[in-house]
């Protein structure tokens, strides 16, 4: 018997063509099962700390912080090997490839941090990896294109659509109904069908849980309001999923407003609140009234997508997290403001919560304490900010 | 009688497979699409399987794809895609007619009104591609209220369980895919697969229809030989379209033929 309801309210679910679902049954049944094997927690327990460099520091950013009475906490996924939270989940489901006897995976990325953290694993594992990546992204993220590549891993542009991630799960899909038989699809965020959404979350709760023990040592209690970027919404459900039953925490995730959510070019469906049915869940997506599904638009390669992970709507839904829209300009501010305060250069998509957390920090009258969470860092995203700054 | 069952009837009796060719509604654009879809009726085809088009088309391959593209590029949304069925019905009223479309689509239009829509429309089944045995109570709820047929695949790798639940809730008839992975004849179909057949005959199924990766006379015999009540071709009818209506004719008329 499953532990896990496929459904989270009225979202979830799992809308694939029949022939995926036995490979998705096989996939839940793996994962619920690894979940109560003390070996497999062991294996997963080692791996995160001598390889992905787990715990993750909390760092008090002091210096970034514009207002004396709000102390700006980062919970520093960014320091994980490979630069991302993406290799916490990674890790775990590589695991649990192995263990359904299957030596192939496959997935999708945007940013290219997903891609980079499955290429690094499949290295370290040795397996064979494919990875799909819309032909826009290719161009603005070359550098990790080329991480994948030096690593072994086949990176597959897909041309078709926007060019971007919505297009690159479309194909990592394709190519799992024809090779679910020895290749497991390491789907890269807490969305798609069941049990994605619930295996993300349950292997990034290390974030939340560290973070949480860590903020209590730093200052004896919970901070007022835990804060993240939504794209699928991995690092924000990582960051949350300890912290959902703590009334008094503040749950803010943080959508990309791209040129503004009154512009249409933006990626920002929660705000939107249409619901809809695409990559195997019921979740809110950007649509047309017909149902066609639009182009996201972000900066961010990274939160560059049109719909998000089920868990976030019901969220959204039931009131308990709030999810507000961070425009670009708003996260390149944010980026240079870490980069000069702290000497940390952070992802576009981290950059996203920070410009919130400041924002809110300067309109704030009262003592508060914002715990961020710094899910990438931003090297990838240079080539991006020298065009932004006409240096290329 | 529903159509199908009338076709089927009529078919058995002859000794003869129904050939099912597939077209994405409105590719290249509404008005040639009619003329398309007019050119395979006149030429053998038994009944028509025609792709709603969508986005996001996750269980088809690049033929399929492109079509969509083409469709959803000259204009096509899914009203206009239903006006097209209903031009096609009321010259051709006696031809079953199923719809391939995608979950959004129906969602988007509300579930029972899409069904509504589509039997107004004239259609006399309708199969989503990304709505699995599992997640299919409310679709099938609504078909069935609407009169409309409920189609459900039968995969190469399904269990005994999800046999018998695509033999108790498939309508018209029951899609066997041929292979693993999406449409088109980039892959061949695989062999035909006696015991899939042999079990939803067990549950008493619809005739059994077998699709994926058929593009040539031979295939459609086989499964016929497998004991196929017919056979669907989606993305070899597609590539005969874009070569023009002699072309799609001859195709139609060739693969006709092998059913007989």
């Amino acid at each position: 018997m499953s532990h896990f309801s496929p459904y989270f309210g009225e979202f979830g679910g799992t809308f694939v063509p029949e022939i995926l679902v036995p490979a998705l049954d096989q996939l839940t049944a793996a994962f619920e099962n690894a979940l109560e094997d003390d070996s497999f927690k062991a294996e997963l327990g080692a791996l995160l700390k001598h390889y992905a460099g787990r715990p993750t520091p909390l760092y008090e950013a002091t210096h970034l912080s514009p207002n004396p009475l709000v102390r700006i906490f980062l919970k520093r996924e960014d320091l994980l090997h490979g630069g991302a939270h993406k290799t916490n989940q990674v890790l775990a489901q590589a695991l649990l490839t192995k263990r359904m006897g299957k030596n192939e995976i496959i997935a999708e990325t945007g940013a290219g941090q997903h891609g980079v953290a499955t290429a690094m694993v499949a290295a370290m594992m040795g397996m064979k990896a494919r990875i799909y990546m819309g032909a826009k992204d290719c161009e603005r993220q070359q550098p990790n294109v080329y991480r994948m590549k030096l690593m072994g891993a086949e990176v597959i542009p897909v041309h078709a659509g926007s060019g971007t991630l919505k297009d690159a799960v479309n194909e990592a899909l394709r190519d799992w109904a024809a090779n679910y038989d020895t290749a497991h699809y390491l789907l890269g965020t807490a969305a798609g069908p069941h049990p994605f959404p619930h295996l993300v979350r349950e292997f990034q709760r290390i974030i939340g849980a560290e973070a949480k023990a860590q903020m209590i040592e730093a200052i004896g209690r919970l901070p007022d309001a835990a804060i993240a970027c939504v794209g699928g919404g991995s690092n924000a459900i990582g960051l949350f999923a300890d912290f959902i039953d703590e009334k008094d925490v503040e749950l803010i995730g943080v959508e990309p407003g791209g040129e503004g959510v009154e512009t249409g070019k933006h990626g920002a469906p929660i705000y939107m609140a249409k619901e809809g049915i695409l990559h195997g869940m019921k979740s809110y997506l950007m649509q047309d009234e017909d149902g066609q599904v639009e182009e996201s638009h972000s900066i961010s390669a990274g939160l560059d997508y049109p719909a998000v992970g089920p868990q976030h709507a019901y969220l959204a839904k039931t009131g308990r997290a709030q999810y507000v829209p961070i425009n670009d300009d708003e996260a390149i501010e944010g980026f240079k403001a870490l980069c000069r305060s702290e000497g940390i250069i952070p992802a576009i998509e981290s950059s996203h919560a920070l410009a919130y957390a400041l924002k809110r920090a300067k309109a704030a009258s009262k003592e508060e304490v914002l715990l961020v969470n710094l899910s990438g860092r931003g090297d990838k995203d240079l080539n991006t900010i020298m065009k932004l700054e006409g240096l290329l | 009688m529903s159509l199908y069952q009338s076709l089927f009837e009529r078919l058995r009796a002859k000794k003869e497979g129904a050939f099912i060719p597939f077209l994405t509604l409105g590719d290249p654009d509404l008005d040639t699409s009619f003329e398309l879809l007019c050119t395979l009726v006149e030429n053998g085809a038994d009944a028509l399987e025609l792709g709603v088009p969508f986005s996001d088309p996750v269980a088809d391959g690049p033929t399929i794809q492109a079509a969509t593209l083409r469709a959803l590029a000259s204009g096509t949304t899914p009203k206009k895609a239903l006006a097209l069925v209903r031009r096609l019905k009321d010259k051709y009223p006696e031809i079953p007619v199923g719809l391939l479309t995608y979950a959004n689509l129906v969602f988007a239009a509300g579930i029972d009104q899409f069904y509504l829509d589509a039997k107004a429309a004239g259609v006399d089944s309708v199969l989503v591609a990304d709505v699995p045995i599992k997640e299919s109570a409310p679709f099938v709820k609504a078909a069935k209220a609407a009169k409309v047929a409920p189609v459900m695949i039968a995969p190469p790798n399904a269990s005994e369980a999800t046999l018998k639940a695509v033999a108790q809730l498939s309508e018209g008839y029951v899609y066997l895919v041929s292979r693993a992975g999406v449409t088109g004849t980039e892959t061949a179909a695989g062999k035909p697969l006696g015991h899939i057949i042999d079990t939803l005959k067990r549950y008493q199924s619809a005739p059994v229809v077998l699709g994926f990766g058929i593009a040539e006379p031979e295939q459609v015999k086989a499964a016929l030989a497998a004991g196929c009540a017919g056979a669907i071709s989606g993305s070899a009818a597609v590539k005969a379209a874009e070569q023009g209506p002699e072309q799609l004719a001859a195709f139609s008329a060739s693969m006709k033929a092998a059913s007989r």
